[in-house]
């Protein structure tokens, strides 16, 4: 080899070594794979350690998930858990034994009293999973959904207790599972960021936070993307600056860099060349992600794009002025729409289902507005055959309290305070068992009978999905090797299909 | 102790670059060979924390401890003997250490090492960053400064020539961007190269200093002290308020860094600032640094909770910071690596757990406070002549008090038990916001809507030709009002805290007040006193237990009025007790006639003594009512009053910082798993055990005590530490490369000796920031050319030798300063409130509730330093975002350098990058307005980069202005739309020129050489 040659390789490798975290996690395993000159005894102990780490651990199920986060609590005792005891015992204390150890956020526990649900139940599907009459949609898909009515935290407050499902810890300052995801196993997508999120109605609780990369570099951080106008921030060129006079000015920059890169030799030089254009990629490549002109009036519909607002005002789940339920809607079609374009993982928001009062009113819009167009994504997934290898999961911090919130000056009860011990989630795709329901609480819902879940647990089996080992999939900062499940988790075999 | 360190130069600088790629091991080397495979794969077991079969590989005292078992892991000289020797050889995949689900297996290289490490005597030196400072000599001190003497020696060792020293434009780019953050006008370069071309040493020192001494040095490395404070705009967590007063302490440190505070003091302040015995307002507003910690006031939260986490947050930062070690690990457990211990980690955590959050009012700033002074005088100085002057009509009309004693003892003789009353027509009647007044048939009002917690009613019309004593006031009964009223508390009570009047403009004095009923403590004389204090403090007339009754009061003027034609009244009734302690109903009306209400009762029987029988503080009290109802001396008083309360406000302002528990201090406990809802044994504030000990002046150790011992020479981690802290701003890497950890799996530094040398030269030159940051920058190895050697990529890929210097992209806030100043826009403004630059569409509805507004400022605050943009937790402008400014909820040591799509979307097309490629265009058509494009074009470049284009760059960038402009020229309502309504863009005469321009330099600006530091 000649040593121009080798230079020219050495500075390949930098570059697509330094980008690993440099761009984003695009499409790195792709670029690698496809580059001749990479193999095993040009790449330093360092870099093998650094391609070592962007293969999975084992043969992964899912390629893609979405994570569809339902900030604010929803009451798993009027979506999923039925519990006909609670019912019978409405209005009645709590046993002592549990009383005394409980801790309320607003709940005067004195004169609390039990709240039964007033939803109807329905069986669904071959399995006959139960779901309320508030999820008729998300039902008709029962035989796919992996139901899990045990999950716990320890996290009692909303922040904390989103980043704790975000992070697998609730401290600051740490990734998100969509960063770490696109940390171990980069993504495929050519032009398009590999964490994206989508959020629909008013901010929640951890705002920004949800989505940090922590101590991993920016590149791991959530994008948040917006279903109309620019989808990306900064993406339009400034108004008055045509296509053709913005490509003309990149091949100046192109120019003018690559000139210098000849200078100075800085592999950083070969990445930022890269970045712009991968930037100028992507004003393509979002706006057309976003443009559903191409999507039949059929697909249209059965997500619900376009759905009016219910009539009525004051819901938790909105803001005035604000389509919640077209948004949402379209946030669904464009998850499946990322996916396809190689995206690894992305966030769907939706605040808030924090209903201490007007229970009843909130959770029907806030079903209304995610029933319909997530059933909608199960099902296109499915008939498109992406589900096998997208994991879809459906969760929030916490759930709430079997007690109604008797809270100063609330003459009735209407709503349910926070319950981190035992709530509900729910998985579909990316090779989950379909029709199981996992887990089982006591009659009235307070704590966990059988097969306890936490946080971690649900991480480290995501991870497994992907082919990663929670235990292996580490980064070291400040001496310690950090991981998403911090230190526990272990994956639950009885999930996987 | 000295005795024992193990660094030799040869080992350190082999070691660094031979990583993994040594086979056989010629003379093993504890730090180098062994204690890495203790980190890596023992001590998660056998560490500090847990010592699974008895053993800790943590010294060598311990690992030749008897074990359990019987056997020594380690018995010195005799490998076939050592335990260790033999469970790492076994075949017995029970027994094998490590067990395969803890760690990857050991490497042949790796046993043979521990054998012969034992064979050789098991040599076991404490781990470096413990050690003291050792003073090493620098080689060839007579030739070089000591910094350089390090390094060549080191490059020598490795046979690598240095690179040369880089050309005098890169290096006072360099230096701009070092020490101020921003590029260097092309005037500054021109000077410089003169004054380099005449003598370089000289000239080079003396920008140094100049740097050094500009206030946006302060700016700079305040930033990156930022940084490590976590310094934000608002609480964090789901309500994330604003904190409007947080800038106050970004202020301080920008000050602190600009006076040179000696760091030691910066350190002491900043910890303790509080403690110290002559605590100023300085002092006490520095240790705003702890109070930078997050507040979570999310519903339904325990208070307690959250100050732990505050606190433990503290106790964190203060050792990332100073100590370069992580303790939280010990929180739950002592440490698997370090030697921290579970007990250590709440004995630092004692320090803080006295420290509350508490307001101090300190300056705005130094520049507000001294025009306050000046102000203060001609106010005082005002105030004087006034007094003198009010002084004068007293003297004069006091003469007339025994005429109008005369004329009260008329009236109050001819009163009648009875008041005449004389009804009153209001015109308008009006309430807070939300309460409605409503007249009723027999003309009273009825107040509706939401009960307020306080109100103020108003009443106004005109009153008829006539003399008037006094006013009456009825309140009523009505069904609608809770316990039927007449107050509108869920009783009916009320309290009428003041009543007054004004009649053509003029406040009416009054006399004395009687009622039906008044409450015990609640008089209606209350409601004409001069308390005019709202709340509990408050006084007024009140009815409580007679509710559901109609009751009455009388309020009786100090002087008769007499209207001689129609006059305009205001009635005032102020309602401030708070809880609804409002009036229902109600109705006004006037006396007329003699009535004794002329004077508060307690002066009637005054009155009717003789001057001489009088006692003196009588004479007062009438002398003072007379003043107050003669009418002279009445709106003399007022105007005094006016006088007084124009007094201007003292700059001053509240900031939330950290001061002593002093009422019940709490006791320390170790928690259980961290966890602040189990204590254990209680714990006394103390140190770590691997450190020197504190020194502590009472018999527990407090927040004082505990910031000097950082910073006593001693404890060598705080100024090895800060030192490499230092050396990272100005090299772009740390001696030591893990900056944020100096414990056993953290790099070892990459110039021992030198790190030493630095730390004992920064105590030396008095903690001197700005002393040791010249010395670095006056070294051969900080000058050397950035350009990267291909011959050194397979040594030394890290530049760990630094045979050059580095390159690398410069911080968030740089990005934007550096833009902006080339363009002409960047405010030179220093401190003050943050600032709200243009901020992109629906960002900060990511906050909680979407509740937080974002509202751009608008003239110079367009234009601030990046580092002034407010920054809100859950929210923060993607801008500072993109190019990893830290989210600032923990501390932050080292930032990353990511290089993204994002980033590059951020300075193509973010507004204040377009306006910054708009104004760069009109700086360089308005500087350069007679010459041509070619000169236009260099111009451009001394702005940006400092230097000339090559004929090559000109020719790129002149064809692409060829294309801007044949393009605005045909579409110049695109080159308008291009200028849009940036306020940098207005009045423009030519838009098709100045979009041409613009459209072709925003590429300068993005070029690599200007977001990197060379």
């Amino acid at each position: 080899m000649s040593p121009s040659v080798n230079i020219l390789e050495k500075s390949r490798r930098e570059f697509l070594t330094s980008s690993a975290s440099g761009l984003g996690g695009i499409a790195l395993g792709s670029m690698l794979a496809n580059d001749g000159m990479l193999n095993a005894s040009t790449v330093s102990g360092r870099d093998r350690a650094e391609l070592e780490r962007l293969k999975p651990n084992h043969d992964p199920k899912a390629k893609a998930c979405i994570f569809i986060f339902m900030a604010g609590a929803p009451s798993q005792l009027d979506l999923f858990d039925k519990k006909p005891k609670l019912n019978e015992l409405h209005g009645e204390k709590l046993p002592k034994e549990i009383l005394d150890k409980a801790r309320f956020a607003f709940i005067k526990p004195d004169t609390a009293t039990l709240m039964g649900s007033p939803r109807k139940w329905k069986r669904h599907g071959k399995s006959g999973m139960e779901f309320s009459d508030l999820l008729p949609n998300i039902g008709s898909c029962a035989d796919d959904i992996l139901l899990v009515n045990s999950v716990h935290s320890e996290e009692f407050n909303h922040h904390p207790g989103q980043l704790m499902m975000q992070c697998g810890v609730s401290r600051f300052g740490m990734p998100t599972m969509g960063s770490w995801i696109n940390y171990g196993l980069g993504s495929d997508s050519q032009n398009l960021p590999g964490y994206v999120v989508l959020n629909a109605g008013r901010g929640s609780s951890g705002g920004s936070t949800l989505w940090q990369s922590g101590f991993l570099p920016s590149s791991y951080a959530g994008v948040p993307f917006r279903g109309v106008g620019e989808p990306v921030l900064n993406l339009k060129n400034p108004d008055g600056l045509p296509a053709d006079l913005q490509r003309a000015g990149l091949d100046t920059l192109k120019t003018l860099n690559q000139k210098r890169y000849q200078e100075v030799h800085d592999p950083e030089i070969a990445s930022r060349i890269a970045s712009y254009e991968l930037a100028n990629r992507m004003q393509t490549a979002a706006p057309e992600l976003i443009d559903l002109s191409g999507e039949s009036k059929a697909t249209l519909d059965s997500y619900g794009v376009g759905r009016p607002e219910p009539e009525g005002a004051g819901f938790r789940g909105t803001l005035p002025g604000v389509p919640t339920y077209d948004t949402f809607a379209r946030n669904c079609l464009l998850a499946r729409r990322l996916v396809e374009r190689g995206v690894r993982f992305i966030n769907i928001v939706h605040a808030s289902w924090d209903q201490h009062s007007e229970l009843d009113k909130n959770h029907g819009y806030n079903a209304g507005a995610v029933d319909q167009p997530i059933a909608a994504l199960i099902k296109d997934l499915k008939q498109r055959g992406m589900l096998d290898s997208t994991m879809v999961v459906w969760g929030s911090e916490f759930g709430r309290t079997p007690l109604g919130e008797n809270r100063n000056g609330r003459n009735a009860n209407t709503g349910r305070d926070h319950h981190p011990l035992a709530y509900s989630m729910f998985l579909a795709g990316g090779g989950m068992k379909g029709g199981l329901t996992y887990g089982k609480t006591d009659e009235i819902g307070w704590g966990i009978d059988e097969n306890p879940v936490h946080i971690n647990d649900l991480h480290a089996t995501m991870l497994h999905q992907f082919g990663l080992d929670h235990l292996k999939l580490t980064y070291r900062f400040q001496g310690r090797d950090f991981r998403l499940t911090d230190v526990g988790g272990k994956v639950i075999p009885e999930w996987i299909s | 102790m000295v005795d024992s360190m193990k660094f030799r130069i040869l080992f350190t600088f082999v070691s660094v670059l031979c990583v993994g790629q040594s086979n056989s091991v010629a003379e093993v080397d504890f730090e180098k060979d062994i204690r890495p495979i203790f980190a890596e794969k023992c001590t998660l077991c056998h560490g500090p924390d847990e010592a699974k079969a008895g053993l800790r590989l943590t010294s060598l005292e311990e690992a030749t401890r008897k074990l359990k078992s019987g056997e020594s892991a380690v018995i010195p000289g005799k490998p076939a003997s050592s335990a260790l020797i033999d469970r790492i050889h076994t075949k017995d995949p029970d027994d094998v250490m490590p067990p395969p689900d803890k760690a990857e297996p050991l490497t042949n290289t790796e046993k043979e090492a521990l054998s012969k490490w034992i064979e050789e005597g098991a040599d076991w030196p404490r781990h470096w960053a413990y050690e003291p400072l050792n003073n090493f000599p620098a080689p060839n001190p007579k030739e070089h400064q000591f910094i350089d003497g390090f390094i060549l020696a080191g490059l020598k060792e490795v046979s690598i020539e240095p690179s040369p020293q880089a050309n005098p434009e890169t290096l006072i780019r360099r230096l701009y961007y070092d020490l101020l953050g921003l590029p260097p006008e092309p005037e500054a370069v021109a000077v410089f190269l003169e004054e380099w071309n005449s003598g370089e040493e000289k000239a080079y020192g003396k920008l140094v200093d100049e740097l050094l001494s500009s206030p946006r040095f302060g700016e700079r490395w305040g930033r990156h002290w930022l940084d490590k404070a976590r310094y934000a705009d608002s609480d964090g967590y789901e309500k994330d308020n604003n904190r409007m007063n947080a800038w106050r302490y970004r202020d301080w440190v920008i000050d602190a860094i600009n006076e040179d505070l000696p760091f030691d003091q910066f350190t002491i302040q900043q910890i303790a600032g509080d403690l110290l015995p002559d605590a100023g307002e300085n002092e006490t507003l520095a240790t705003a640094f702890n109070r930078q910690t997050l507040t979570n006031t999310e519903g339904g939260t325990d208070k307690e909770q959250w100050r732990v986490a505050a606190v433990m947050d503290r106790t964190e930062t203060f050792s990332a910071v100073w100590l370069g070690l992580t303790v939280g690990c010990a929180r739950c457990h002592t440490h698997k690596y370090d030697e921290i211990t579970h007990q250590e980690y709440y004995q630092l955590f004692a320090y803080f757990n006295n420290g509350d959050e508490s307001n101090t009012k300190v300056k705005r700033s130094e520049e507000d406070w001294k025009d306050w002074e000046e102000k203060s005088a001609d106010h005082k100085a005002k105030l004087e002549a006034k007094k003198k002057e009010h002084a004068a009509l007293i003297a004069g009309i006091s003469g007339e008090q025994a005429a109008w004693e005369a004329g009260i003892r008329d009236v109050v003789e001819k009163a009648t038990v009875t008041s005449r009353q004389v009804s009153i027509e209001v015109a308008k009647a009006s309430g807070p916001k939300g309460t409605t007044l409503t007249k009723q048939k027999d003309n009273s009002f009825l107040a509706t809507g939401k009960a307020p917690a306080t109100a103020t009613y108003t009443l106004e019309g005109t009153l008829p030709v006539g003399a008037y004593s006094g006013l009456r006031l009825d309140v009523l009964t009505d069904a609608k009002l809770p316990g039927k009223g007449p107050g509108r508390t869920d009783k009916g009570n009320f309290v009428l805290n003041d009543f007054r009047i004004q009649i053509d403009g003029e406040t009416i004095p009054f006399g004395g007040a009687r009622s039906d009923f008044a409450q015990g403590g609640f008089p209606a004389a209350n409601a004409i006193d001069s308390n005019k204090k709202a709340g509990k403090g408050g006084s007024g007339w009140a009815v409580s237990p007679e509710f559901g009754k109609n009751h009455w009061a009388e309020f009786g003027f100090g002087r008769v009025v007499t209207l001689k034609k129609p006059g305009k009244f205001k009635i005032e009734m102020v309602q401030d007790y708070g809880g609804n302690h409002t009036i229902g109903k109600f109705k006004i009306g006037a006396l007329s006639g003699p009535t004794k209400l002329i004077v508060p009762e307690t002066l009637l029987p005054l009155l009717s003594k003789s001057v001489p029988e009088r006692k003196e503080e009588e004479k007062t009290l009438l002398k003072n009512h007379f003043l107050s109802v003669h009418p002279q001396s009445q709106r003399s008083f007022a105007a005094l009053a006016s006088v007084i309360a124009s007094a201007p406000l003292a700059p001053n302002m509240d900031v939330r910082v950290i001061s002593k528990r002093v009422k019940d201090p709490r006791e320390t406990h170790i928690f259980h798993r961290g966890e602040f809802k189990q204590p254990e044994g209680k714990v006394e504030a103390g140190t770590l055990a691997t450190l020197p000990p504190p020194k502590h002046r009472g018999a527990a150790g407090d927040r004082l005590d505990l910031a000097k011992w950082l910073v006593n020479g001693e404890n060598p981690l705080p100024p090895r530490v800060t030192v490499n802290h230092i050396w990272g701003h100005l090299f772009g890497k740390g001696l030591v490369p893990t900056v944020n950890d100096f414990g056993v799996r953290g790099d070892r530094p990459s110039h021992p000796e030198l790190l030493d040398r630095l730390a004992l030269e920064f105590i030396e030159l008095g903690w001197s920031r700005k002393k040791l940051i010249k010395t670095i920058v006056m070294s051969d190895a900080y000058q050397r050319s950035s350009d990267h050697r291909r011959e050194l990529v397979e040594i030394d890929p890290k530049n760990r030798m630094l045979a050059r210097q580095n390159r690398f992209r410069v911080e968030a806030e740089i990005v934007r300063d550096v833009s902006l100043s080339a363009a002409g826009l960047l405010s030179e403004k220093v401190g003050g409130p943050s600032v709200f630059p243009p901020i992109p569409d629906g960002v900060t509805d990511a906050n909680y509730n979407s509740s937080f507004k974002w509202k751009v400022s608008s003239g110079e605050d367009r234009y601030r330093r990046g580092m002034y943009t407010f920054f809100k937790r859950t929210a923060p402008h993607p801008n500072l975002m993109t190019f990893d400014c830290p989210d600032s909820n923990v501390t932050s040591v080292e930032r990353t350098r990511s290089n993204t799509p994002l980033a590059a979307l951020v300075t193509l097309n973010n507004e204040t990058f377009h306006e910054a490629s708009i104004g760069l265009a009109r700086r360089v058509l308005e500087d350069k307005a007679d010459v041509d494009d070619a000169g236009k074009v260099d111009h451009a470049f001394k702005v940006c980069l400092s230097r000339n284009p090559e004929p090559e760059e000109r020719g790129e960038i002149l064809n692409l202005l060829q294309k801007s402009r044949d393009y605005y020229e045909s579409h110049p309502d695109e080159a308008t739309k291009l200028l849009g309504e940036l306020p940098v863009a207005k009045e423009s005469k030519d838009p098709k020129s100045l979009a041409a321009w613009a459209a072709t330099l925003r590429v300068v600006l993005n070029l690599d050489e200007v977001l990197t530091r060379s």
